[in-house]
């Protein structure tokens, strides 16, 4: 181990060497590293962000690099980290994700940095561990709800449902009518996980200390009825067939398209989707709505929150001092205006002074009024930094009725525990 | 230098060779082979974060094996590897034995059945999950065609495995085939020639010859194809991920997936169960079937 870190050091050092040299060369011009994922609003803002930032500063050069989302670009992310490979910057998720990432031995702290202060706290307490704050937002905040079809609602004379018992209602007059009520796409399992995720708000409502209770090991998703809740959602859906004949088979992209395009009505998801929408079916993204996953009760309805992610800087950079510089021109308004031209707007920033542009989609202006009246709260991988991996293998399964949701539950109980003592968390 | 003076105690088996000529493979073989194989033996008894390591002892092997999906993974697995080497030497003897025989365009044949061998498994496997979409793969249209409504081949709990394991035997049956068809080529043609004046039926010499003959191809093939089926995961990560669920997950993913959630201990931990598991299965299996060999 201390063998191949010294074989590192050299090659690291070597390498510096060489590009210091270049450098020289070049008179003073810096050349930075970036990695974001692959998805192409990611990549659209990450060349839009560079662009600009090039313009503004003649003797910068940042490179950009994709890798893979999901688990595949995780284990990247994490096997680069722990190689010393990290570019200057990269892309990755905020929360429980981050947490897994060891950011107090692996990203620089920016908590000193003044560009910090323009960055809402919100967002700087998913990006913190221990006294360190680690990143700032690549993008808006988003949420997690339902979108759906609004030439179906109105051909049908349907309103939207402010409680589950009207959702399930809606559902069963879409059925009746011959169109797939709520699309779901588990050839790609993490999109199962919604209809659970996006309720937390409502579990925090009937437990407001779940978040807490369930870091320390003392709240369990089978023995709380509100979490349970979630799974048993997925379990309701599934038999009264209101899904998609394709369910186990269609991916991310046939839901956006089914959504779109009127193949069927609700689609349980994350409004990080609006620019793939907005990007694939411009046609059509005005009749797509969103709300948030109703309560049994209509006064308790609100929204589940996600957290964009972030952008951070390894330990391992040669180049930390240019790439602060960079992310303060992410954190600032004039960055905000960059990325609202590049994609389309999908939720309010979380820097002061971003201002969104007068003509945002149609489901962006079904989501601001949760924002505006202040019922919403983040989700619980931002709250705790347990997220068990096998969530969405657990909701597919009950979503297809292979199991039970109390039986999920308490596997997936099972499975925090062990995602809590690798984290080496009290009390487990 | 020991390698020479155990050479030199050992005086009736001299090697024509000095022991420093062992030197460079010993080297290559202590860096690449040995050192990792030890250093994961010490990683799966400890909570190995991204920098850090701390001593557990077996909590590691404890939590392995009360992982809920262990037990059905390793069922899985052993269906798995038990179904695509049984097909591989029916399947692979059969083609063998028509592709030795006279027939037309012999060449060919053979290169068309030893054709998906050369394929990349991930690029096969994407290819067939298109193929056996349950609404739009080719698949099930043209079942549809025959007034056969198909089943969802990979979403189907009861199905995926066996539809991956299918999908293994058509990339995997060349290589069978190839193997088996230099074991039949060199049986040598006397035996056939008794046969024929003894008045021997083509099923006679395939029964009392060719089988009996074939036996080591037979030995070798059972024995790559199971392992290799015991260890399989590239095939089976490009078509379902293990899913749908848990339904198709064998040791190698579920140990995939533990690397993948950041348990790093904990998979190599999985790691070293599955080499026991491969020893436990394949030395008896490669004892029993090479025993006979020295009978004849």
């Amino acid at each position: 181990m201390l063998k191949t870190k010294t074989a590192l050091t050299t090659l690291t050092t070597s390498f510096m060497a060489v590009t210091a040299l270049s450098g020289a060369a070049m008179a003073q011009s810096t050349t930075l590293t970036m990695l974001v994922d692959n998805a192409s609003h990611t990549i659209a803002i990450s060349e839009a962000l560079v662009e600009a930032y090039e313009a503004e500063n003649p003797d910068v050069n940042i490179e950009i690099e994709t890798r893979p989302g999901g688990g595949e670009g995780d284990n990247i992310v994490k096997t680069r980290l722990a190689t010393g490979q990290m570019t200057d910057i990269f892309w990755y998720n905020s929360g429980s994700l981050l947490q897994a990432l060891a950011p107090q031995q692996t990203l620089v702290d920016l908590s000193d940095e003044p560009f910090m202060d323009r960055i809402m706290d919100s967002f700087k307490q998913v990006v913190s561990a221990g006294e360190g704050v680690y990143g700032v937002p690549t993008r808006p905040a988003e949420a997690g709800g339902i979108f759906y079809n609004r030439t179906i609602y109105e051909d049908l004379g349907l309103e939207v449902p402010q409680t589950w018992d009207e959702f399930m209602a809606n559902n069963e007059a879409i059925k009746a009518a011959g169109i797939p009520a709520v699309i779901q796409t588990y050839g790609e399992p993490w999109t199962s996980q919604v209809l659970l995720l996006a309720d937390y708000y409502n579990v925090q409502n009937a437990v407001p200390d779940f978040a807490e209770q369930y870091t320390a090991g003392q709240a369990k998703f089978a023995s709380t009825p509100a979490a349970l809740r979630g799974f048993e959602y997925l379990k309701e859906v599934h038999e009264g067939g209101y899904m998609n004949e394709d369910v186990g088979a269609a991916r991310y992209e046939d839901g956006l398209r089914m959504l779109a395009e009127g193949e069927g009505a609700h689609y349980p998801m994350i409004t990080f989707a609006i620019p793939a929408l907005s990007e694939g079916y411009p046609e059509q993204i005005e009749d797509v709505g969103f709300f948030a996953l109703p309560a049994a009760e209509a006064e308790d309805t609100g929204l589940t929150v996600w957290m964009p992610a972030g952008f951070y800087i390894p330990q391992t950079s040669s180049n930390i001092d240019a790439a602060k510089q960079f992310l303060d021109f992410v954190a600032s308004p004039e960055g905000c205006q960059v990325q609202s031209e590049a994609v389309a707007v999908n939720g309010p920033y979380l820097i002061e002074g971003c201002e969104l542009p007068d003509d945002v989609a149609a489901p962006v202006e079904d989501l601001l009024p949760y924002f505006e009246n202040g019922n919403n709260a983040p989700a619980l991988e931002f709250l705790s930094p347990i997220k068990g991996p096998i969530l969405e293998q657990l909701t597919v399964e009950v979503g297809s009725g292979f199991r039970e949701p109390a039986d999920a539950a308490a596997l997936y109980d099972e499975d925090v525990r062990k995602q809590a003592q690798q984290l080496g968390l009290e009390g487990w | 230098m020991a390698a020479s003076t155990s050479m030199s105690s050992a005086p009736q088996r001299r090697s024509p060779y000095p022991g420093w000529f062992f030197l460079p493979a010993a080297v290559i073989y202590t860096v690449l082979f040995l050192t990792p194989t030890f250093a994961s033996l010490y990683f799966s008894l400890t909570r190995w974060s991204l920098f850090s390591s701390t001593f557990i002892g077996f909590d590691n092997f404890v939590q392995f094996f009360r992982e809920p999906f262990l037990v059905q993974g390793l069922i899985n697995t052993v269906i798995y590897a038990g179904v695509t080497s049984s097909l591989k030497v029916v399947l692979g003897l059969l083609l063998a034995v028509l592709l030795t025989s006279n027939i037309i365009a012999r060449g060919v044949l053979r290169s068309l059945v030893f054709f998906p061998v050369l394929v990349s498994t991930i690029g096969v496997g994407i290819t067939f999950t298109a193929l056996m979409h349950p609404t739009n793969g080719m698949i099930n249209e043209g079942l549809a065609l025959l007034g056969i409504n198909g089943p969802g081949w990979l979403t189907d709990p009861n199905l995926a495995l066996l539809s991956v394991a299918m999908v293994d035997v058509w990339k995997g049956v060349g290589l069978a085939t190839v193997i088996y068809i230099a074991g039949i080529v060199a049986i040598p043609a006397d035996y056939y020639e008794a046969a024929r004046i003894d008045g021997a039926t083509k099923l006679q010499n395939f029964l009392y010859i060719t089988l009996p003959l074939a036996r080591p191809a037979t030995a070798t093939v059972i024995i790559l194809s199971f392992i290799g089926g015991l260890r399989t995961f590239d095939l089976i990560w490009a078509m379902t991920r293990g899913g749908p669920g848990f339904a198709s997950d064998t040791i190698a993913s579920v140990i995939y997936k533990q690397y993948q959630s950041g348990f790093f201990g904990l998979s190599t931990a999985g790691n070293v169960v599955l080499f026991v598991l491969i020893a436990i299965l394949v030395v008896p299996l490669t004892m029993f079937l090479n025993r006979r060999e020295g009978h004849q």
